[in-house]
């Protein structure tokens, strides 16, 4: 079990903050909007990451709990 | 006008001047065109005289079906190339009962096969529809065509017709009309139109979560895909007991669309598995082909030297290409493959759905160097501004649209390279102001 940044690109509308709260896992790309890495949050920075979630005005950054997930593969 | 479109081109003509060069490479055994080479008809009658009736739908059939789409290695014919029998099986057991979705939207100006198939043969379509729908439980069946569509709607509506009268539709069905845009046909934003009146893609962060419809799963699957399903039903009907995988996976075919650089674009069926360069011979290419773009406008541009290649997943896969949507478009000498490209480019920047800022930004700033790149007035860093933007729009949309046109313009600077080089260095080639060959909407 591990925490991951995510980004909904459809709800962001690259205000930034993610990026000023979060610099050590959030970049900006050249327009503005906010690039991140596919790798775990350190545990040290869960909080945060958090933090970083919890300011964004378009709720667009979420820090999500990665289970184990089934593949769509496998039968019911 | 040298650019040839062939969704612009009726459906006979062009399947009738294709055909007539592809071999049928399973004689006896019914194909996917093969009905309409039969009788020229479209009706219910004539599709039973052909195809033989709907197989029993009780029973331990559905089972079968799955097994058989699965022996067969069927793929998705819409583009994505998913393995239909794992979808098919994907749903979870809700009390709800799902929808099936037939995708027949083909935003794709470059492919026109299941324009063709469903105006053709629709009952073939609507067969499979039908047989997929019962081995998922759905309660009803809903075809999506696009709005600009008027007649392959109205055609598909009097083939549901002639089979309610007929009580050959044992699923209900209906026609949808959502708007014929590139992205509409995408499975998230067909669904959300349905739901909604909304067509954009969504952002899915869990891939195995299902699509839903009216509080029920919905499962898209691609027109083409479906008239496989039903030919392969009936084999699997036939067939005494469990089916034999070789015998199934063997002489299978596929639709594709040939346009470009060619004597005779339209839609051909192909055996699966033949060299790209064979199709194209088909379609009479006007002198040797120099590449060709494979897939679609998301796809990738193969040079000369890769044009052996067989058009099936796999062995695409091995050149970094794929079949998508069975769009071969040619580029012969007298074009610039880069300008196409940006071409290309440009028109996908004008395609997205507008809601993700790396897409929104990214794909015109992409077109943008193509046009500088082109022009010979790109300076020495273009090269390296192109390459970096490129990956950093990649993977970074809600659905895959950006992707497609990365992957597009990689492979067109890798199968370009030498003209990349001349175009870098300022010294742009004579072609890249000619007409364009790529079946491109008017702007």
């Amino acid at each position: 079990m591990s925490a991951v940044l995510t980004i909904d690109p459809t709800a962001c509308d690259a205000y930034g903050y993610c990026a000023e709260l979060l610099p050590e896992l959030v970049g900006l790309d050249e327009w503005g909007y906010p690039v991140v890495g596919g790798e775990p949050v350190p545990a040290e920075l869960v909080a945060r990451a958090e933090q970083a979630a919890r300011h964004c005005p378009r709720r667009a950054i979420r820090v999500r709990t990665r289970v184990e997930v089934r593949s769509s593969a496998s039968r019911p | 006008m040298t650019a040839t479109t062939p969704a612009a081109t009726t459906p006979a003509a062009t399947v009738a001047a294709a055909t007539a060069t592809a071999t049928n490479p399973a004689a006896g055994r019914p194909t996917l065109l093969s009905g309409w080479r039969a009788s020229g008809r479209s009706d219910l009658a004539a599709h039973v005289a052909h195809y033989g009736p709907l197989p029993p739908l009780h029973g331990d059939f559905p089972r079968r079906l799955v097994a058989a789409v699965e022996a067969a290695g069927l793929v998705g014919k819409g583009g994505a190339g998913f393995p239909s029998a794992i979808k098919l099986q994907s749903l979870p057991r809700t009390r709800s009962r799902p929808t099936l979705v037939v995708n027949a939207m083909e935003g794709e100006p470059a492919s026109a096969k299941d324009h063709v198939l469903l105006s053709l043969l629709p009952h073939l379509v609507l067969d499979g529809a039908q047989l997929a729908a019962v081995a998922v439980g759905a309660r009803q069946v809903v075809v999506c065509v696009a709005d600009d569509r008027d007649e392959l709607a109205a055609g598909v509506a009097t083939a549901v017709a002639e089979r309610q009268r007929t009580s050959q539709l044992p699923v209900p069905t209906t026609v949808a009309r959502p708007p014929g845009r590139y992205v509409g046909g995408e499975e998230s934003a067909l669904v959300g139109w349905l739901e909604r009146g909304r067509g954009v893609p969504a952002f899915r962060p869990e891939r195995g979560v299902p699509l839903a419809l009216d509080r029920a799963p919905a499962l898209v699957h691609n027109a083409e895909t479906m008239a496989h399903v039903a030919l392969l039903a009936r084999e699997a009907a036939g067939a005494s007991s469990t089916a034999d995988p070789e015998a199934l996976a063997a002489d299978r075919t596929t639709l594709v669309t040939v346009s470009g650089a060619v004597a005779r674009p339209g839609v051909l069926e192909v055996p699966l598995g033949t060299p790209i360069a064979d199709i194209v011979a088909m379609a009479t290419p006007q002198g040797p082909p120099v590449a060709v773009l494979v897939g679609g406008f998301g796809g990738s541009w193969l040079g000369a030297g890769a044009l052996g290649t067989p058009l099936r997943k796999d062995t695409l896969g091995a050149v970094g290409a794929a079949p998508g949507a069975g769009v071969l478009v040619v580029l012969g000498s007298q074009a610039c493959g880069l300008a196409e490209t940006a071409r290309i480019a440009r028109y996908m920047a004008g395609e997205s759905a507008g809601q993700c800022g790396p897409c929104v930004f990214g794909l015109p700033a992409i077109a943008d160097d193509l046009d500088l790149l082109v022009a010979g007035r790109g300076g020495a860093a273009i090269e390296l501004r192109l390459t970096g933007r490129l990956a950093l729009v990649a993977g970074r949309g809600a659905c895959r649209h950006p992707d497609g046109v990365v992957r597009m313009v990689a492979s067109a600077l890798d199968a370009f390279e030498d003209d990349l080089r001349r175009h870098a260095a300022g010294r742009p080639c004579g072609h890249s102001r000619r007409r364009t060959v790529v079946p491109l909407p008017p702007a």
